[in-house]
């Protein structure tokens, strides 16, 4: 068995499960944020049920509009604080405390290997980098997890992305998940795992990790996921002490396919309008003017995200005529990149550092687009109308991308910028 | 269960950002999100719908967020069953568990016109395009999922079971 069924298999009391089997699967953890959350909490109410079924495995999280920014937001935040109160849950982030719920989520030690999680927002699949399966679920649905703290799941098939090589300077994990998805499509891996191997995966870092197994949802896969190592097991221990079990895909396991990427020659890679498979090389659209730089979201909000961005803007400007916005992706993030002086290199070259949230990548505040403006993010998603006006263009790149064309006020590619 | 209606037909990647726009996600009347619903590529869409519609869509129908207010916006405007080459699958499960019919049907695209007059037999996963006279073959639904759908959704489902006594809480 591949580590999506093992883990599957385990919490549904299985020995053995293989793809299109129907379980009824035991959650570990369930995740809600204010967007989905009040929905949740509203069908919940209508079962009649007093209690949930367990005030220690819920998670929520106020990200989307924080701090509010209406009276409806604030109001969708009050919903889930007294939810909270009335259910005696103790993890709420709320303002000023957590950040983005996926950044949350790992950051304070509710993910564990080898857990089901479930999370009322579709980029839940993030916490595979932890060899968790985790995946997103709608209001409804997590209100009948809330009920009876099952789910019924379809163990679905497993592509593998085997990855080897080393990266080329400034060359990141999101270019790879960007190549992978120009490749596999935006449809590709409907219903399925992506499971990610290879020694390129066992040398990255956890916040690359996390960037990759994020966007499996971009190509429609129910998790990314990667198996546990010893990086996975210190992050894990660092931040909570409560136990797990370890899974790995069994030497013989079957795989849907498996499909072979070499990062040796990888370029630095940008998803252009309005489709994140629509991927080209950065060089191939160069000089495309931009009037917003976005670097921030639960795609690449991170601190080595934020680190690779200073290490081109310090001691350089923003181009004048563009706004560059920095969102961390949580107060831990941004506590460590005021720390490391990095913060100050954003605001001495004229980007403007914001509070945690998910804001402008998803189009709710803080930094929308207008008709005809176009916008270089490092987040998860160029839709139309994603970040504000339905006129407006999106291309999706690297931290590293985002920080040069930031500065040169046009989409550029990083490599300009290696010091000789 | 059957459910009858005009086509309205749209393309590949249909994404929830078009679906429903972020900025509208404040509100949790469902009406107030009908009003909004396929505004991305569609604003006369609500309008369009009021009579009851069939959605007939190419691949990867509702990709992108897991926000259920897509296919609340949609039930509410007017939309009586979505039938697609395939599904994003957090859609899918949303439209199911709020009680609005979904058929996953491969070749759907050529075989049906926009303001066709369709008749969808769910049981038998059948779809008879009573305009052209031809009849569609889609992926059946399992029993249970259709038993949620007959339910009216998976609230009611999951009330009528616990009344029944069949659901451990």
């Amino acid at each position: 068995m591949t580590i999506s069924e093992k883990i599957l298999a385990h919490a549904s009391g299985k020995e053995y499960v293989r793809p299109g089997d129907i379980v009824d699967a035991k959650v570990d953890m369930a995740m809600i944020n204010e967007i989905t959350g009040p929905l949740a909490i509203q069908m919940f109410k209508r079962i009649g049920l007093e209690k949930v079924w367990d005030d220690q495995r819920i998670v929520l999280v106020l990200d989307h509009q924080v701090p509010a920014d209406s009276v409806k937001s604030a109001e969708l935040h009050k919903i889930m604080r007294m939810f909270a109160k009335e259910q005696s849950i103790p993890y709420l982030y709320d303002v000023g405390d957590g950040g983005i719920c996926h950044q949350v989520m790992v950051e304070r030690g509710h993910v564990r290997p080898g857990e089901l999680i479930v999370g009322a927002d579709s980029h839940t699949c993030t916490y595979g980098a932890l060899g968790a399966f985790a995946t997103g679920i709608g209001s409804t649905e997590m209100a009948a997890v809330f009920a009876t703290g099952k789910i019924w799941l379809k163990v679905p098939s497993t592509i593998r992305i085997n990855v080897t090589g080393s990266f080329m300077e400034l060359v990141t994990p999101k270019d790879l998940i960007l190549n992978v998805i120009g490749k596999v499509g935006a449809d590709g891996a409907i219903y399925k795992a992506v499971e990610f191997t290879g020694p390129t995966i066992s040398a990255m870092n956890i916040s690359g990790r996390l960037t990759l197994c994020n966007m499996a949802v971009e190509m429609g896969a129910k998790t990314g996921i990667i198996e546990p190592d010893e990086k996975t097991v210190q992050y894990v221990r660092e931040r909570t002490d409560k136990q797990f079990k370890i899974f790995r895909s069994d030497p013989d396991a079957k795989y849907e396919r498996t499909l072979e990427f070499d990062v040796s020659n990888l370029e630095p890679m940008i998803a252009c309008p309005h489709s994140v498979d629509n991927v080209k090389l950065v060089k191939e659209v160069e000089g495309v003017k931009i009037d917003q730089a976005f670097l921030g979201s639960c795609t690449n909000g991170r601190l080595e995200d934020l680190e690779i961005a200073a290490r081109i803007l310090r001691g350089r400007r923003v181009k004048k005529g563009v706004r560059m916005l920095v969102t961390p992706a949580s107060s831990e993030v941004y506590l460590e990149a005021l720390r490391g002086g990095i913060l100050e290199v954003f605001v001495r070259a004229g980007a403007y550092v914001c509070n945690p949230t998910c804001g402008a990548c998803f189009g709710g505040h803080m930094g929308l687009l207008a008709a005809g403006e176009v916008c270089v993010s490092s987040s998860n998603r160029n839709f139309i109308g994603r970040m504000g006006s339905p006129e407006a263009e999106i291309y999706l790149a690297s931290p590293a991308t985002v920080a040069a064309s930031a500065v040169e006020g046009k989409i550029t590619d990083p490599r300009r910028f290696l010091e000789a | 269960m059957r459910v009858s209606g005009k086509a309205v037909k749209y393309g590949d990647n249909i994404n929830t950002d078009i679906i429903i726009p972020s900025k509208y996600l404040t509100s949790l009347d469902p009406n107030e999100l009908a009003k909004h619903a396929m505004e991305g590529i569609d604003p006369d869409f609500p309008r369009k719908a009021k009579e009851g519609v069939i959605i007939v869509a190419g691949r990867n129908f509702g990709c992108g967020s897991s926000r259920e207010q897509a296919p609340i916006a949609l039930k509410y405007a007017g939309v009586k069953c979505i039938v697609a080459e395939s599904f994003a699958r957090i859609f899918y499960r949303n439209s199911i568990n709020i009680g609005l019919p979904v058929l996953e049907a491969p070749g759907v695209s050529g075989m049906v016109e926009d303001g066709d007059k369709l008749t969808i037999i769910l049981d038998d996963g059948e779809i008879l395009n009573e305009t052209s006279g031809k009849v569609i073959k889609a992926n059946k639904l399992p029993e249970f999922i259709l038993e949620i759908i007959r339910d009216g959704g998976l609230i009611e489902h999951l009330i009528k079971s616990l009344r029944g006594g069949r659901v451990e809480v």
